[in-house]
């Protein structure tokens, strides 16, 4: 079967229709789906929600998606680096669940497992504890937290092979893993595709199994904080 | 009273040989310039052991940032994994120590770190789960605000970020332990008297 698909838009046709749940990888900018933010963008798929760490900033990431509005709702860790995301958050345009990073990445890999609820100590005590069940273990109390089922799982790897085995680079690799696992298709897009067989089959960072269509493009790649060192 | 270096050397001296440990942003960051000659591997919670130092001018790479987003680099014994994993390990107590920052602490080990009712809200991140989960959690913040209020509080008036947590406080004041029944003095920076430290405090000491 072949999942090898020209570009993101071809890759996610079908697909798409509003009102839908996204779940994206990425960590800042770093490992995110870049094309296929794009695609949804050019596509012009409205009220959408999304799980995904973070809201990327202003020109790039699910920034794009919010200048257009075409996000609905948005459930993250942190979304400290947009400022158009904070202006439709504070005027009610748009809605959000802050979850903690852990738990946010915890519900996705649960989701992707079959698993519709689990309970953590994560946020015992605060407000994200507020009307969630509580329940003791061995004296100690934790919080029901529910696993994510997205209707799709856009991410971003490093290789793939022609059967959607994955390899993902450095800290890139963050949490595209879970959100793939919790889609219920998964579009991953690469910098490289590689002929099967090419891979280690020990080194596999995710197996095909959770991959339906994949695309290779061009990634711009931003960097969001450039810190460097004098040479010594 | 110390510095911020003084207060990163000084919570530098909380770390043991062979420790896995997580910095955070700011004065945090600086612990790292102090340990020393002890084995210590940091954690960044984006999915990486053996944090390196920021790269050379031009070495940076895209795919390799810690979780303040800041470019960095690897080192001989660095391992990359994902995000469930890495907070798997947070939560599951593997993690012997996280160095945070802090708007309010209380007598009894609650932390406010997180946002400010009002205010622009950019949401916790990792706080929540890195303070529920690690062995040991140790604050690094100033002792009182900007109008010299004290930040060691009898109860904390802003959101939690996590009930109970605290182990140990360092502040520009002095190091104070969270004991039964409040805080207890651990030293007192230079040049600062037990009396100046009980004076700045707001919360019990006991």
């Amino acid at each position: 079967m072949n999942k090898i698909y020209p570009n993101a838009a071809a890759a996610l046709d079908g697909l798409l229709h509003d009102g839908m749940f996204i779940a994206a990888g990425g960590f800042g900018l770093c490992g995110i789906p870049e094309l296929c933010l794009s695609a949804i963008k050019d596509a012009g798929t409205k009220d959408l929600t999304f799980a995904s760490n973070n809201a990327g900033v202003d020109d790039f990431g699910i920034g794009i998606l919010l200048q257009t509005r075409q996000v609905k709702k948005m459930i993250s860790s942190y979304v400290g680096e947009n400022a158009e995301f904070m202006r439709q958050y504070l005027s009610g345009e748009l809605e959000l669940e802050f979850n903690p990073q852990g738990t946010l990445a915890e519900r996705m890999r649960a989701g992707g497992c079959g698993i519709p609820g689990f309970y953590t100590k994560t946020g015992v005590g605060t407000v994200i504890a507020e009307g969630k069940e509580h329940k003791d273990f061995n004296g100690e109390t934790f919080i029901l937290e529910e696993g994510i089922f997205a209707d799709l799982a856009i991410v971003k790897a490093w290789k793939a092979d022609e059967t959607g085995n994955l390899i993902f680079r450095k800290t890139a690799r963050n949490f595209n893993p879970p959100a793939a696992m919790c889609g219920k298709t998964c579009v991953v897009e690469v910098e490289e595709i590689v002929p099967t067989g090419s891979l280690d089959p020990d080194n596999i960072h995710l197996p095909g199994i959770y991959v339906h269509r994949i695309v290779q493009g061009q990634h711009e790649k931003r960097i969001e904080q450039r810190t460097v060192r004098e040479k010594t | 009273m110390w510095d911020r270096n003084q207060m990163a050397e000084r919570a530098a001296q909380e770390l043991e040989d062979g420790m896995y440990v997580n910095l955070g942003i700011g004065i945090p960051t600086l612990v790292a310039n102090y340990v020393g000659d002890k084995d210590i591997t940091l954690q960044s919670e984006n999915g990486m052991l053996g944090m390196g130092p920021f790269p050379i001018d031009g070495e940076e790479d895209a795919d390799l940032i810690n979780a303040g987003k800041q470019t960095i680099t690897e080192m001989d014994r660095t391992a990359y994994f994902d995000s469930a994993t890495s907070f798997g390990m947070i939560r599951g107590g593997k993690i012997a120590a996280a160095i945070l920052g802090a708007m309010e602490v209380a007598e009894n080990g609650d932390l406010a770190n997180w946002m400010i009712p009002g205010k622009l809200v950019k949401g916790m991140g990792g706080a929540m789960d890195l303070v529920a989960g690690v062995g040991r959690v140790i604050v690094v913040m100033d002792h009182t605000s900007k109008h010299g209020d004290s930040k060691l509080l009898k109860e904390c008036t802003l959101p939690l970020t996590g009930k109970s947590v605290v182990d140990r406080i360092i502040t520009n004041l002095g190091v104070l332990d969270v004991v039964e029944g409040g805080l207890r003095i651990v030293e007192c920076a230079d040049g600062v008297s037990e009396d100046e430290l009980r004076a700045a405090t707001d919360a019990t000491i006991v």
